[in-house]
């Protein structure tokens, strides 16, 4: 298992870019391509702004752990807060009917877009929750942009 | 740890306005973007281009924004249409799968044209 790298932010808007480039620069250096690297950035940007929003419910409210490591073919990246229980990986897809060009103004609704692009932009997402909050990981298969 | 580059102008023709935004847009900033749609909109402009050229990342807070300029154009009988963006950018609305809801253009000339 490779050495796992760690940042422990506070969660506020402001502090995402710091944790993208520090996700972005772990994926470089682990010899992700170019598509492979802006997929993992804004999959990192969604789930630090579902934490703020959804765990944390408004900014500086708590800390965001974040890590990353690579595993066999496997880029790791786990997300850690204290929030309250909220599971991405439980919520609805959009509902994309509502977006089509035949819908009426007021049904246009793009709630659930972040954890939409989640998961269509790595390759498997888990959650657990415990006493300690929420664990998030989402893992993007090396060579597999 | 501050709010992402993001610069927005606007033109106003006589009948479209062109917004053109450069940078980042994100959940630090996707608010001015947000904000600077409903200016246009409440000021009467409901055909909108959005020029995204300069725009090199964009998540899904930009795209709550243009959602939600396109909800009140639509019920002033306006649009809201994109134009030139970058690859990465149209994967964006791609991945959203809201390629089909917004007609995009890679020319602006062509996209104020269309109103």
């Amino acid at each position: 298992m490779g050495e796992k790298h760690i940042l422990t932010v506070r969660g506020r808007y402001t502090n995402i870019r710091d944790i993208c480039d520090f996700i972005v620069d772990g994926a470089q250096t682990s010899g992700l391509d170019e598509g492979a690297l802006f997929h993992v950035e804004l999959a990192c940007d969604e789930a630090c702004t579902n934490i703020i929003e959804h765990a944390y419910e408004g900014e500086d409210l708590g800390d965001i752990e974040v890590s990353w490591r690579v595993a066999k073919d496997q880029f790791i990246i786990t997300f850690r807060d204290h929030g309250r229980s909220f599971d991405p990986t439980n919520v609805p897809p959009p509902a994309m009917s509502d977006l089509s060009v035949e819908a009426e103004p007021e049904t246009l609704k793009v709630g659930g877009l972040g954890i939409h692009f989640m998961r269509t932009l790595m390759d498997d997402i888990q959650y657990t929750f415990d006493r300690q909050g929420n664990t998030l990981t989402m893992i993007k298969q090396m060579g597999d942009a | 740890m501050s709010e992402s580059e993001l610069t927005l102008s606007i033109e106003t023709h006589k009948r479209v306005s062109v917004l053109t935004a450069a940078g980042r847009i994100d959940s630090t900033n996707a608010n001015q973007l947000d904000n600077a749609l409903k200016q246009l909109l409440e000021d009467g402009n409901a055909n909108i281009v959005v020029e995204l050229s300069g725009i090199e990342y964009m998540s899904s807070a930009g795209l709550r924004a243009i959602v939600a300029a396109l909800r009140e154009a639509k019920k002033k009988r306006g649009d809201v249409r994109i134009a030139t963006p970058s690859e990465r950018v149209s994967e964006v609305f791609s991945l959203a799968g809201l390629s089909a809801l917004f007609v995009t253009y890679d020319d602006l000339t062509a996209a104020v044209g269309s109103f």
